[in-house]
């Protein structure tokens, strides 16, 4: 424990400095879980709460990377620190994973952004807290803003990138790609749309078909008492067009939000989030942990004996959850 | 047999006759058609569509290699031009007539030899060429009007092209006389060899350029040769290669439409270049497959009434990647196997690999080994006898059908993809990374089976004995090219004058933002001001754009 | 604590066979690592770069452009200049002859044409293994 404090401390330290190198390590060990994860925490969490958070997602193959690419070229011309998490799946099967997302971004990128790429299922602790922990670290290191870019295809993904201050939603013409991101859910979190690849036949047929769904209020949710209707962006991300499109309308979302209150709003409902999460993990492990102790295991058996009802035994258990002394720490 | 109920009104009499006549038509090699035993043997068995009739899966020519034998070209270029130039006039004095030129690596990607890209590949894999200075040097002393050339390049085609024709008219030789066939096949760079510099549309637009240009201008030109081999390389099966090639043609073809050329003139001047695998009978399928196919889209899809528009031509190279580092010199009878192979899927020209090659470039008698090969397919074997041997033959026959099926099946999706155009399928295929998700299935698949020793390798996962004993000498090529041609270009770029270079180059860029006009008059201005490959290059990128591929792995 | 390997896969220059380092990014991720593919015409400094941003426990390049006695060792010393303290490993076709002058310049495998995937693995995992209880920091 001491030994991980100590580690974290120092290389926080020297990621706040500037060590793009410590930052990188910080990234792993947020990632890994465990204590060290929950110091780093400690440690950013007072630094955090500055930087604006935007979520882009899409199916694949929708020019993501490549758009996000567009946008750390442009961000660094204008003054900004941009900081990109590039979130991947993992094979279910083996838990390894392919990254390529940053081979459309990395050409443009200069050396005031940071590029990281995270697999699904390469840490411990779930995509649900590994993310908000490495978003946390970029926004307190001063990464603005800060660009999680997740495959809109699982719930998981799309809560991610839900969670952001602003949600872009990227579709391209034809293959009914409008009806898969309303199927997906994504259309309910989107703040911004980017229709790429816009001069391709069909980008006005998906324009239209976005318009469509936003005028049915109760498909979006997103009207809100403000007025606020998600723009919809034109953009052929190969050649750079409307990337500044997109940052401008980023960047008056952002606007909308502050004015509104509703960043403030956001934030709240994101942490709340990240510690029902923490909660929700912790919770699980101690009850594995309970399971596989003595009385657990009698418990279980009475119930496959048809001894006991299972709401019986899930009811002593919880009692014990709940009275066990025990560290609550999750298993990391 | 799908293929016979074309000509189905004829009997088989008929076309037996017409074949007949046709043959008599064309003079026959000097030699005796007759077994090693003494047996006469006839030019032709079996049943109609015979050789040299629609839809060609026999054979394009009647009498096939009993009238002229398959080209050996073997394709050479290394170190400067001065180098290679010494090499093509050997050639030329030898009674050669065909002049095929590799380019280095940093010429095939469009950079300069002084760029940071190029660093210890100068000379390397094929010739240097930085300016017009290069070309000039590379064909000194070759009457350009007499010779046919073949330069194998992508990317930056149009350049090397117009350095081409201006290297040409310094000496007095117009357009019109030159005869030869530049690569210029961008589809399979984005689908396999990665050999690209602009996205896939702009790419489409200088080639369709091109193809108005040479014409216009250069009526002994082919402006494009269709290839697979690389496809297969990148690790395609048989059935994809055949597949992604021909609809990479189709795609050219629909883009020359579209530009207003004429399907019969223009189809008449593609080729293509196939690759030659280990698997014999699907190797031999494939290539037939190719023949009827292509026939029948191009009659029937794309309206060609010229009986030379239907006929697929072909090159084709053993695999190199069959070539094994282990016992290299099994490779010899590995790649003896392949150009048998394509011989009897009737090639029109054919490269053999050198057996070192898994290991370095070839040296010399490695070389001359795999020239051999042919030479012994060619003049020992017998099977030079009749057109199409194998034809009829029930099991080749299902492969050719069982080719032509997959492919179908890729072409129908293809058109899905593109809303009833090829062209604009492939161009999705590419984006949406189709073509080498595919080719990297494939590739895994087969390298999963010699891994679990499904698939035996000689050599490699079984019948190891013997690993160690290999003595084989490889070529090296000296530092001294990189430094001669540095001292060369830097010499060029003082000699030239700056400001003229400097106006040609925003003359490129300006063409190239205008869709209407031909970047080929904008481009030859800045050769013959000496602008370098990487200039001319970079004066077209700042419109078009530098096209990186998403991860498909 | 048995991390994930994490490695990055790239090829230098301009060079682009890129079958065998697609063959290679799937053998290693089905052996459970992750890998950060850079794909093709990379330079020294956009791998070290990489490297450093992604923590990254390893380098694999692939070569086949005869270039390998020029750019690995380049690769090695960019990555020791920037204290990046991992291993390097090259893949492609290498000449056996040539294999010791690239030890000698410091790159910690070298897998010749025909390695089979456990040989790649074993590798990879080897040359990490074998740097971290170098004193790596």
């Amino acid at each position: 424990m001491t030994q991980h404090g100590h580690e974290a401390d120092t290389v926080f330290a020297r990621a706040l400095a500037g060590d793009r190198r410590a930052l990188g390590r910080l990234l792993s060990l947020v990632e890994r879980g465990g204590p060290a994860a929950e110091r780093i925490t400690e440690l950013a969490h007072p630094h955090s709460g500055r930087a604006h958070i935007v979520g882009i997602t899409g199916a694949p193959g929708a020019g993501k990377s490549t758009l996000t690419g567009q946008l750390m070229r442009l961000l660094p011309e204008r003054s900004f620190r941009p900081a990109v998490l590039a979130v991947d799946p993992s094979s279910p099967l083996t838990g390894g994973a392919i990254l390529g997302d940053r081979i459309r971004m990395d050409d443009l990128a200069g050396e005031s952004a940071f590029i990281r790429s995270m697999a699904t299922r390469g840490h411990s602790g779930g995509l649900a807290l590994a993310v908000p922990g490495a978003l946390r670290v970029f926004d307190a290191v001063g990464y603005d803003p800060v660009i999680v870019e997740t495959v809109g295809v699982g719930q998981v993904e799309v809560d991610v990138a839900g969670a952001a201050d602003t949600t872009v939603v990227v579709v391209t013409p034809g293959w009914g790609d409008a009806v898969q991101a309303n199927k997906a859910g994504l259309l309910e979190v989107a703040d911004i749309f980017v229709v790429n690849k816009a001069d391709r036949p069909g980008a006005a047929d998906a324009r239209r078909d976005l318009e469509l769904m936003l005028d049915l209020s109760h498909v979006t949710g997103q009207e809100d008492a403000a007025g606020y209707r998600p723009p919809i962006v034109m953009a052929q991300a190969l050649d750079g067009t409307g990337a500044d499109a997109l940052w401008e309308a980023v960047a008056e979302h952002r606007s909308h939000l502050e004015a509104t209150g509703q960043m403030a709003d956001r934030r709240r409902r994101r942490l709340r989030l990240e510690v029902i999460s923490r909660l929700d993990q912790m919770a699980q492990a101690q009850a594995a942990a309970v399971l596989a102790d003595d009385v657990g295991r009698q418990l279980l058996g009475e119930v496959e004996q048809r001894q006991m009802a299972p709401t019986t035994a899930a009811a002593r258990l919880a009692e014990r959850l709940l009275t066990d002394r025990r560290s609550g720490r999750g298993t990391g | 047999m799908s293929s016979a109920a074309v000509d189905s009104a004829e009997s088989a009499a008929a076309a037996r006759a017409r074949w007949e006549a046709a043959c008599q038509a064309t003079p026959t090699r000097a030699v005796p058609f007759e077994t090693m035993s003494g047996v006469p043997v006839d030019g032709v068995y079996g049943d109609p569509p015979f050789p040299g009739q629609f839809p060609y899966t026999r054979g394009i020519h009647p009498a096939m290699y009993r009238s002229r034998l398959w080209t050996m070209r073997m394709f050479a270029g290394f170190g400067t031009a001065l180098d290679t130039n010494r090499r093509f006039r050997e050639l030329l004095k030898h009674g050669g007539t065909g002049l095929s030129t590799a380019f280095d690596m940093p010429t095939l990607m469009g950079r300069d030899s002084d760029s940071p890209w190029s660093l210890g590949e100068v000379g390397r894999a094929g010739v240097a060429v930085d300016t017009l200075a290069d070309v000039e040097d590379l064909f000194r002393d070759i009457d350009l009007s007499r010779v046919s050339t073949s330069m194998t390049i992508n990317g930056p085609a149009a350049v090397l092209l117009a350095m081409y024709i201006v290297a040409a008219e310094k000496t007095g030789v117009v357009p019109e006389q030159l005869s030869g066939t530049i690569q210029n096949d961008i589809l399979k760079e984005y689908q396999a060899q990665k050999e690209y510099i602009y996205p896939p549309r702009p790419s489409m637009r200088i080639i369709t350029d091109m193809i108005r240009y040479t014409t216009a201008h250069m009526p002994r030109w082919h402006p494009i040769s269709i290839s697979g081999y690389h496809i297969r390389e990148a690790g395609s099966t048989a059935a994809q290669e055949l597949a992604f090639t021909l609809a990479n043609g189709f795609a050219y073809v629909e883009a020359a439409i579209a530009a207003g050329e004429d399907v019969n003139a223009f189809g008449r001047r593609l080729s293509f270049f196939f690759n030659s695998h280990l698997d014999f009978f699907e190797e031999i399928g494939k290539l037939r497959a190719a023949r009827r196919i292509w026939a029948r889209w191009m009659k029937d899809h794309y309206g060609a009434t010229n009986e030379k528009a239907w006929m697929c031509r072909f090159h084709t190279q053993t695999a190199g990647v069959s070539l094994t580092a282990q016992q290299p010199e099994n490779n010899i009878a590995r790649v003896a196997i392949q150009a048998l192979a394509a011989v009897l899927g009737g090639t029109q020209s054919l490269h053999t690999d050198s057996y070192d090659e898994a290991m370095a470039l070839p040296s010399e008698k490695a070389v001359r080994i795999a020239l051999r090969t042919q030479q012994i397919v060619a003049h020992e074997t017998g099977v030079t006898n009749v057109a199409d041997p194998l034809g009829g033959a029930p099991f080749v026959e299902w492969m050719t059908d069982e080719m032509e099926r997959q492919a179908e099946a890729v072409f129908a999706h293809l058109l899905e993809l593109g809303d009833g155009s090829i062209l604009e399928g492939v161009f999705q295929g590419i984006e949406n990374g189709y073509f080498v998700g595919e080719i990297a299935d494939a590739a895994y698949r087969y390298e999963r089976e010699v891994n679990s020793g499904r698939r035996i390798v000689v050599g490699v996962n079984r019948f190891t004995e013997g690993n160690d004993e290999t003595d084989v000498n490889l070529l090296r090529i000296e530092e001294d090219t990189e430094r001669d041609q540095l001292e060369r270009l830097a010499r060029v770029k003082s000699e030239r004058n700056d400001r003229a270079v400097q106006e040609a180059l925003e003359g490129v860029t300006r063409t190239a933002r205008d869709p209407s006009a031909n970047l080929m008059p904008a481009i030859l201005t800045a050769v013959r001001e000496y602008a370098t490959v990487e200039e001319i290059g970079t004066a077209m990128e700042q419109v078009f754009g530098r096209y990186v591929e998403r991860a498909v792995v | 604590m048995q991390d994930r390997i994490r490695i990055i896969l790239a090829k230098l220059g301009l060079d682009g066979h890129d079958r065998g380092i697609k063959v290679v990014a799937r053998i290693l991720r089905d052996a459970g690592m992750e890998v950060i593919y850079l794909g093709l015409r990379q330079t020294t400094a956009g791998i070290v770069t990489a490297a450093l941003e992604e923590d990254a426990d390893a380098v694999g390049l692939s070569m086949h452009n005869a270039g390998h006695l020029t750019l690995a060792p380049a690769m090695v010393k960019a990555l020791r200049e920037a204290d990046l303290n991992i291993p390097v490993i090259i893949g492609g076709i290498i000449p056996d002859e040539d294999r010791e002058r690239l030890t000698e310049a410091g790159v910690a495998a070298v897998l010749g044409p025909g390695a089979s995937a456990e040989e790649v693995v074993q590798a990879v995992r080897q040359a990490v293994a074998r740097q971290s209880d170098g004193g790596a920091s």
